[in-house]
């Protein structure tokens, strides 16, 4: 049965930590973040919560706490955003080069110069190379299922690989809205006690991450890419079984919104997933066959299901809250990318939309649905990279 | 107190690690290993001990050993003493093994962080008073006027007092060793083990490939930063100093054998000039003075009077 409660993102991921039974969870504050380890210091203070809680200096430091925990064999959580992800960067490697199952929330918000502490997905997006999975969710409920199914996946022998579990700062964050926590029991059914795949065991010494030879490095990083492979095998069965137990599906990878006949297909992260629905929904009583997809997993990058998309469609518009300086939106590269090798791939427009927080509504999705709309007539995109809502 | 007699005979520190000739740090390393023996983590960041525990798939570690980032051993011990906890596996010591640069510089936060959080681990600083690692360069435990890569010249400020930065926390147990007092070094982690809370020890390891000195000279070099007053033994347990032997006959500076000795037989030292030498001798009586004065005149009375 469960419990529906009406809470912030942030509050419901401190929930999920709790009904993950974490034990150690190293903290330090950031907006806007902060509620979520807030939320947690208070169940550990008030025994709801069976961790231990390490108020460290650094973000930098809450990672190599959460490494070190890790690898003496218990479940860790920790979270963050922005400039903490950044000073983290160097020790995400090393958690997953140490293939560490260690789950972090990512409070998406833009980085600095100058300051903001409104979301975009630059502060995750640029951790893309580091080993980590990365989930993108679209509402308060998908915050809680994902953590809880990331662990799942990430405690996998066939993963052992940490993962980001990224909502974009304020649009959920700070906002309250109803979702549906599970009975304990049955998410201790669906998710045992960690079994670490090695530990820091005095009964078997070992040295572990120590210099490795050219010899031995390149296997090492093969081997995390095949757990990526099989982590983008494995989330479309995780995703499907969590939905069986407990109500909730997302689609696995990419989250499809009337695609099977759509010409046109608005390609999101995030919560830009749910107004491209409503646009969809406008659009599509104007006669426009257009569909929504949303990347929910962005590592692994789903490139079959792009594929599967693209065949039958006409054109692909990109959105991206992110900028790759120089170039473009990561999510318009690597739909592009996917697309490459394909016969008769569909158009490509992308557009770049809501830095910094700027807003992003469904009428703003509407209006890169008609631009793409129009580019497919033509049969052409004349602009790459189209900047949505910019000032003159 | 335990005797050298009284070491374990067994070995945690296996024979073919990568040391260079005459390190004090792999000295050490095993003699830490005999006082602890083996139920023990370690935890090592980027320094020597990275390339003497030699490369996968081997090592030269016989206990469980977590290679981890440069700046960051005080964060991973906190996280390790906490899964213990959790695990109810608290009989197991957590040992961070870092040396200067990863201490005194790149690491002094995390250590800083572990020290006030009172993470129950012992630190120990092996100090060669330079990156050893990445070829001498200076760090903020290099001595003033020592030649490092990075001070071709000779360093023009003075070494960062470290383990009064750790005392200051007001963490339970600060220590200084000496590769060459190996028994007073293996006393302090007999000590350290003890005790519940973040114990410190600062251990002056001399490094003949950085310090430019023989390769046979290590244990000399060391006695010598000792008699000469350049380094100090001493412990500080819960907020009291005490001066060890033989520092503890020194406080009278007609006692301490003439810096010179030590400058000279190290190529590091080889452009000191007499303004130099005359400046180190100045810092070092206030130096003294200072750890007089916190020892306490009874006993400093003792060391004078040679009743100890």
């Amino acid at each position: 049965m469960g419990q529906t409660i009406i809470d912030t993102a942030n509050h419901i991921a401190g929930y999920a930590a709790r009904a993950a039974r974490v034990k150690v969870v190293a903290a330090y504050p950031i907006t806007p973040q902060t509620t979520i380890v807030e939320k947690i210091a208070e169940f550990v203070e008030n025994r709801e919560m069976d961790a231990e809680y390490i108020r460290v200096e650094s973000e930098h430091s809450a990672m190599v706490a959460c490494i070190g925990a890790a690898a003496t064999g218990v479940r860790t959580f920790t979270a963050t955003s922005a400039h903490g992800l950044a000073l983290m960067h160097e020790a995400l490697h090393w958690a997953a080069g140490s293939r560490l199952p260690i789950v972090m929330a990512v409070v998406n918000r833009a980085m600095g110069a100058p300051w903001s502490i409104w979301p975009d997905l630059s502060d995750s997006l640029s951790q893309r190379d580091t080993g980590w999975i990365q989930f993108y969710c679209a509402d308060n409920q998908e915050v809680f299922d994902t953590i809880i199914q990331a662990y799942k996946l990430c405690e996998d022998e066939r993963v052992f690989l940490p993962a980001m579990v990224c909502l974009e700062g304020f649009i959920l964050s700070h906002t309250y809205t109803p979702a549906k926590i599970p009975d304990q029991e049955k998410i201790d059914a669906y998710l045992p006690a960690y079994k670490s795949g090695w530990t820091l065991d005095v009964d078997r010494p070992c040295s572990h991450a120590n210099l490795v030879s050219p010899e031995w490095y390149m296997e090492f990083r093969y081997m995390i890419q095949e757990a990526m492979d099989n982590a983008k095998r494995l989330i479309p069965q995780i995703d499907k079984e969590y939905g069986k137990r407990f109500g909730s599906e997302y689609g696995g990878l990419v989250e499809k919104y009337k695609c099977e006949d759509a010409d046109l297909i608005m390609v999101t992260m995030g919560t830009m997933g749910s107004d491209a629905k409503l646009a969809v929904d406008k659009l599509r009583k104007e006669g426009q066959k257009v569909g929504s997809a949303r990347v929910r997993v962005y590592r692994p990058f789903p490139v079959e299901e792009i594929m599967k998309l693209a065949e039958n469609t006409h054109i692909l518009a990109t959105i991206d809250r992110h900028i790759s300086f120089g170039m473009e939106g990561f999510l318009a590269s690597e739909t592009k990318a996917s697309l490459f090798n394909q016969k008769d791939r569909p158009l490509i427009a992308g557009f770049i939309a809501g830095l910094g927080g700027r807003d992003v509504t469904s009428e703003t999705i509407e209006k890169v649905a008609k631009k793409s709309l129009k580019c497919m007539k033509e049969g052409k995109v004349e602009k790459e990279t189209e900047w949505v809502d910019l000032r003159e | 107190m335990v005797t050298v007699k009284e070491l374990p005979k067994e070995e945690y520190l296996l024979k073919g690690h990568a040391a260079c000739a005459g390190c004090g740090p792999a000295i050490s390393l095993r003699l830490l290993f005999k006082a602890l023996g083996n139920k023990i983590i370690m935890v090592v960041p980027a320094c020597c001990t990275t390339v003497i525990q030699g490369p996968y798939p081997y090592t030269s570690s016989a206990v469980p050993l977590q290679n981890i980032l440069f700046e960051s051993t005080g964060a991973a011990a906190s996280g390790i003493t906490a899964a213990l906890r959790q695990r109810k596996l608290e009989d197991i010591t957590v040992v961070g093994w870092a040396g200067d640069g990863g201490t005194v510089d790149i690491g002094i936060q995390a250590l800083s962080g572990a020290a006030e959080r009172g993470t129950n681990f012992i630190y120990v600083c092996y100090d060669n008073e330079a990156y050893g690692n990445t070829g001498m360069q200076r760090s903020g435990a290099t001595p003033y006027g020592a030649w490092t890569t990075t001070t071709p010249s000779g360093k023009r400020e003075r070494k960062k007092d470290m383990p009064l930065i750790m005392a200051a926390h007001r963490i339970p147990y600060v220590a200084t060793a000496c590769t060459s007092y190996p028994m007073d070094f293996v006393n302090k982690l007999r000590k350290a083990k003890g005790i519940k809370g973040t114990k410190y020890i600062h251990l002056l390891a001399p490094c003949p490939t950085g310090w430019r000195y023989d390769t046979s000279k290590t244990v000399e070099l060391g006695r010598l930063a000792v008699q000469t007053g350049m380094w100090v033994l001493y412990e500080i347990e819960d907020g009291k100093f005490r001066l060890n032997s033989p520092s503890d006959r020194l406080v009278d500076k007609s006692k301490r054998k003439p810096i010179k000795e030590y400058f000279g037989l190290q190529g590091r030292f080889r452009g000191l000039s007499e303004e130099d030498v005359e400046r180190i001798r100045k810092w070092l009586d206030e130096d003294w003075e200072h750890y007089r004065k916190l020892a306490g005149n009874s006993v400093s009375d003792q060391a004078l009077y040679g009743k100890i």
